[in-house]
């Protein structure tokens, strides 16, 4: 028992990014045990998949031809029995959406314990898991006294795996209880439409639960006419139906990319991160020095935003 | 038709902060109801509300300390509550989903519900699979991330949306009994009202300990060794002064980019 086992996502067609990264998550696991790393992919066009998983460091990928989309079910039935198969000493999936659909499930099943959203391993004398705790302010490091886990990597952490490799591309033939199946996908709604498209503005001036009432929006909105910029908003915003959905910067909602970014009263989760890190210049006003967009910010202020926006607006004749 | 819905406290750490052990100072951190499970809460009173005979009952596992949050859940309309305790976890937080799963599955056992609510996350610790591992150990259907959800008591269903990655919603159907775990901005959670509250006081809020659920623990295989705060990556220019001076720095860097012109 020392190999190493990859779940691929894949959605509407096309593998996820997080599939490539799991790869080099994996090989950096195997490189430790001294194993064969495998990778899987259920569902949809497993044969093309399971050539574009073939990367460099892969030994194995075995494909499972059961229906197009995710489901849980199969995805759960197919994980257990190839991690069993294999004798599977790790097995890893990434921290998405899906992935917290299945695998707290084959866990138990497997009976592993179970490392959600890893940051980087620490491999040696057995496997160390390093994870983000309280709200991004602190980095735990999770000992694992098993032989075998079941760890979930959160995406954009590990590089995506490339070059092209030898891996023995091979169908698995995974018994399906039909019976067992008790969800049904029935299909997929894009929401988030408006009549701004955010993605496309130059400057957002993106407000967080900072801004503590819906009373104090115009604050921003005067900000954002005096700058000529565009208003997005972190999650909490949106939930509370203070803006449209189509204002959310994040996971969930919109990955925007706009020369500058101003996050006022947003505490950089990893969930916004994801929607504008790429942006090209980021900018924050927040009175908590330890709040995580510091570390993606290039410029900022700590200060109350009640004085600083409308401080700011004013220096633009607002 | 009974609702049991898991409500946590979540400890949110003071802007500064020192770590002692492997956890964060008491003294910097502040205790509140776990955001998810506002949602879950409200999400559950709501169908109680649109129905007739729904029992809501919240389970939750912490010391005395939670039961002013588990009031909290009462007064927003939770009918009773149940708090699971052992003074041998004083101190500790248990990171293994598994096992925090196995003490909701004891009174999950015992109180036999048709829907389990639970939240996608605790927002401090952020494991998200506590949920489909109890679904899993109790032998319930489930769903994670759930944004939407319409019950058919009729047929045993529950027509829910699965909230995605970049603004996709998956429509699925799940079977009952299940257990789904629920995401922010499904519905508006309610305030608990003045009269909810006087009525929170007296209903039940039943503490057991796992024994009397009939769960005995094995030792985890996870434990947390070390917690540090991180090496600021952080190469932020910062702007320094008063609100007046640090606004007009950044307006003019603002400036310097053409932006406002
Ligand atoms: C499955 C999933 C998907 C998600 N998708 C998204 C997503 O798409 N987008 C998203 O944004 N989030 C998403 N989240 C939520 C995310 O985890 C965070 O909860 C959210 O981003 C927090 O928003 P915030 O930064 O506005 O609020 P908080 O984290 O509460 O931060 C508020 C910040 O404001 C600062 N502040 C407070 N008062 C002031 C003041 N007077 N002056 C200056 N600063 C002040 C505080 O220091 C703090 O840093 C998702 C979560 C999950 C589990």
């Amino acid at each position: 028992m020392s190999d190493v086992l990859v779940v691929a996502e894949h959605r509407r067609g096309e593998l996820r990014d997080v599939s490539y990264e799991l790869l080099t998550a994996g090989r950096e696991l195997a490189d430790s045990t001294g194993g064969n790393l495998h990778a899987t992919i259920i569902s949809g066009d497993v044969d093309e998949y399971g050539e574009d998983l073939n990367r460099e460091g892969v030994d194995a990928v075995h494909t499972v031809d059961h229906g197009e989309e995710f489901n849980h079910g199969v995805c759960t039935q197919a994980v257990e029995q190839i991690a069993n198969e294999i004798d599977a000493q790790y097995v890893l999936a990434g921290n998405t959406v899906n992935g917290m659909d299945f695998y707290p499930a084959v866990a138990e099943r497997l009976d592993m314990p179970l490392v959600t959203d890893a940051i980087a391993f620490e491999t040696g004398d057995g496997l160390s898991v390093i994870r983000e705790l309280y709200s991004g302010k602190t980095e735990g490091t999770i000992d694992v006294d098993s032989e075998t886990a079941f760890v979930s990597v959160r995406p954009g952490e590990w590089p995506a795996a490339e070059g092209t490799g030898d891996a023995a591309v091979e169908a698995f033939d995974a018994d399906i209880d039909e019976e067992a199946l008790n969800t049904t996908v029935n299909g997929y709604e894009e929401v988030g439409s408006g009549d701004v498209d955010i993605s496309e503005a130059d400057v957002l001036v993106s407000i967080g639960r900072g801004i503590e009432e819906e009373d104090n929006l115009p604050l921003v909105h005067d900000l954002a006419d005096a700058l000529g910029a565009t208003v997005s908003a972190s999650r909490p915003i949106v939930d509370n139906g203070w803006l449209g959905q189509e204002r959310q910067v994040g996971q969930s909602g919109k990955k925007v990319t706009p020369d500058i970014y101003i996050a006022i009263g947003i505490s950089g989760a990893v969930q916004h991160v994801a929607g504008m890190k790429g942006a090209d210049t980021i900018i924050t006003i927040n009175n908590d020095p330890s709040a995580p967009i510091y570390d993606i910010a290039d410029y900022g202020i700590v200060g109350d935003l009640f004085d600083v926006v409308p401080a700011l607006t004013e220096e633009f004749g607002g | 038709m009974k609702i049991l819905v898991t409500v946590t406290e979540v400890a949110d750490a003071d802007d500064e902060f020192e770590i002692s052990g492997t956890s964060i100072a008491d003294q910097y951190l502040t205790y509140d109801l776990n955001e998810w499970d506002d949602y879950a809460i409200e999400e559950a009173v709501q169908i109680s509300e649109e129905h007739d005979d729904i029992e809501v009952v919240t389970i939750t596992f912490g010391a005395e300390r939670v039961e002013e949050t588990i009031r909290t859940a009462l007064a927003k309309g939770a009918d009773r509550a149940i708090r699971v305790w052992d003074d041998s976890f004083e101190g500790q937080t248990v990171l293994d989903p598994s096992q925090k799963a196995r003490l909701l599955a004891g009174v999950v056992e015992e109180e036999d519900p048709d829907l389990v609510l639970s939240g996608v996350q605790s927002g401090d610790v952020s494991i998200g699979a506590t949920g489909v591992a109890l679904a899993e150990q109790v032998g319930y259907e489930w769903a994670a991330v759930v944004n939407q959800l319409d019950l058919d008591r009729d047929s045993g269903n529950a027509a829910i949306h699965r909230e995605l990655e970049g603004g996709v919603e998956e429509l699925t159907d799940v079977e009952l009994p299940a257990v789904l775990t629920i995401q922010t901005g499904i519905n508006e959670p309610r305030y608990a009202s003045l009269r909810g509250i006087r009525q929170a006081q007296s209903k039940p809020l039943d503490v057991m300990s796992p024994e009397d659920i009939g769960v005995e623990l094995e030792e985890s295989a996870i434990e947390l060794t070390e917690l540090v705060e991180p090496e600021s990556e952080s190469n932020t220019e910062l702007f320094e002064g008063s609100a007046e001076d640090t606004a007009g720095q950044l307006a003019e860097f603002l400036r310097e980019r053409g932006v406002g012109a």
